[in-house]
């Protein structure tokens, strides 16, 4: 496997390895491994790093929901406009435009299931290539970024074994 | 009740100390597992679960079922270039260590004399005793990186042994052995008619290149048994699947102990292996890519802290020399004062004394607390 493949890997398992450490897993220098990062920063591969938390185990959990989003295309405009538009809003956190039955998945955050509401019927729905929205609260979350919430953490091998 | 001789003979297991001790206390971040950290692959996981609903729970052909023994020779034939007859030539056991006690009860009589490359995985040389045979150590050398030589072989006599018995990628040193290391030693075993027991069960996890199996090379596969199994590349530990691999005859006489001692191999586990061997793969190449990162952390590390270890290339040990003289009083006041469990080389037999075991089959960010730990300790 390249460096380059590699540290993507490693940095999608924990972004927080030090460059040290990273040097240490590849066997490539410290600085290669520095500099390799700038690069994949640089060209837009990494576009940022992130915590994954479980909002459970906090007293500020914010509210979420999934909203379903179909819309109309028209010779003017195409799922790109609608897509820039929406992503402007501060509240929305992910925006995909995905093959089914509806066009966009969209995650929204926000401090309260009215604020969520309201997002979505006062600037949602109001675009005008928009025809429809379906929105699920997010109950619980089980797993996310391929990290298991609940996941069994005990190793519950033998301490020592042949 | 009267305990036989044989079982006498045969101490406890130094590894049985260490485990007690480790069990004693809490919070250890063990270095000391012999075993993967993944789970099994989910597809091999979901074909055992499948293969219950439908309700497979008889007995299987005491060879192992058919398919399972054409998917084996399937992969030794592609992986390794080794065609293997499914009918005369393998057997499905439970475990590795099925086959392997099998061999020594079908290739022993009393007071033959079987060479064992040490340091090796524990249970070579109460295998053999058991077997009523005798074991000859033969200490492997760190000058040469632990590997098998022929000039190691002569030192201790074992052109007298029936056999010689080890494994490569080792269990303890991860030392590897690629074909012009192997070589000699298979000429040793030409000149000197010795049958070649190859533990090969850590093959896959091999990170210098191509695993390379003795059975290969000329006049070897006539007198040669491989073991394999799906314990560590398919972190199936507890599944208890291996086989082995030799000609008629052997496979003939193993069989003969296995048909009456074992029947047949857990048919639940077959499916799964027979899964793991069609879809797998990917699975395997992806734990072994992680093992590598970690041994390459580890490895750094000990340098780092000026700790001297030759570069293991296999398995998922390394072996490095210990920072006091005395190995064991080392390991036991490192897991007293920081909670790190590794194992004392001389557990694993000749050649080494003044080591450690350290596995690297547990997760980087307890792999680095350990380091840390050491590394603390160490100051
Ligand atoms: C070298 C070696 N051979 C065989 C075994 C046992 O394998 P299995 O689980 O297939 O019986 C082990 C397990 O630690 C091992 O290290």
């Amino acid at each position: 496997m390249n460096t380059r493949a590699e540290l993507v890997s490693l940095l999608r398992e924990n972004a927080r390895y030090t460059t040290v450490d990273l040097a240490r897993m590849t066997g490539a220098e410290e600085r290669e491994v520095e500099s390799t990062i700038e690069a994949l920063e640089t060209e837009g591969v990494i576009r940022g790093y992130s915590a994954v938390v479980d909002w459970r185990n906090t007293d500020d959990e914010p509210v979420r929901a999934l909203v379903e989003c179909n819309v109309t295309l028209d010779r003017e405009t195409g799922y790109d406009d609608i897509a820039k538009r929406l992503v402007g809003f501060p509240e929305v956190e992910s925006l995909r435009l995905v093959s089914g039955e509806y066009d966009f998945s969209m995650t929204v955050e926000a401090d309260s299931m009215g604020e969520v509401s309201r997002f979505v019927s006062e600037k949602v729905a109001p675009v005008p290539e928009i025809t429809q929205t379906v929105t699920h609260y997010l109950m619980e979350s089980y797993k996310e970024h391929g990290i298991e919430f609940d996941g069994d953490r005990d190793d519950d091998r033998l301490s020592v074994s042949p | 009740m009267k305990i036989s001789e044989r079982v006498n003979q045969v101490p406890p297991s130094g590894i049985r100390r260490f485990f007690e001790l480790a069990e004693e206390m809490d919070d250890v971040i063990s270095l000391g597992v012999g075993e993967p950290d993944f789970t099994a692959p989910w597809s091999a996981r979901e074909a055992a679960i499948d293969s219950l609903e439908r309700g497979k729970t008889s007995y299987t052909a005491n060879r192992g079922m058919r398919e399972l023994r054409e998917a084996i020779a399937g992969r030794a034939a592609t992986e390794y270039d080794l065609d293997y007859d499914p009918d005369e030539e393998i057997l499905v056991t439970a475990g590795a260590s099925e086959a392997i006690d099998a061999a020594f009860r079908a290739f022993c009589d009393p007071g033959d004399t079987v060479a064992v490359a040490q340091p090796s995985y524990v249970s070579y040389v109460p295998g053999v005793v058991f077997a009523g045979g005798e074991p000859l150590p033969v200490p492997t050398r760190e000058a040469d990186e632990f590997r098998l030589t022929a000039e190691v072989l002569r030192e201790a006599g074992a052109e007298e042994a029936e056999a010689l018995v080890y494994c490569y990628p080792n269990n303890p040193t991860g030392a590897t052995m690629r074909e012009e290391h192997l070589e000699p030693v298979a000429a040793f075993a030409r000149e000197h008619d010795l049958t070649v027991l190859a533990d090969e069960i850590y093959a896959d996890l091999t990170y210098d290149g191509d695993h390379t199996s003795i059975a290969t090379l000329p006049g070897m596969r006539e007198r040669t048994v491989v073991f394999n199994g799906f314990s560590k590349a398919y972190a199936m530990t507890g599944l208890r699947l291996g086989y082995a691999l030799a000609p008629p005859e052997a496979i003939q006489a193993m069989n003969r102990i296995h048909q009456y001692g074992m029947l047949s191999a857990p048919t639940t586990a077959q499916y799964a292996a027979l899964d793991a061997l069609e879809h797998c793969s990917d699975d395997v190449q992806e734990m072994r890519a992680q093992y590598d990162r970690r041994r390459r952390f580890v490895l750094s590390r000990f340098a780092e802290m000026g700790i001297e270890c030759f570069e293991a290339t296999g398995a998922f040990y390394v072996f490095p020399e210990s920072p006091w003289e005395d190995a064991e009083a080392f390991a036991e006041a490192l897991l007293e004062e920081c909670g790190v469990a590794m194992v004392p080389g001389d557990v694993f037999g000749a050649g080494g004394e003044g080591h450690l075991r350290v596995s690297y089959a547990t997760g980087l960010n307890e792999l680095r607390e350990a380091m840390d730990r050491i590394e603390a300790f160490l100051e």
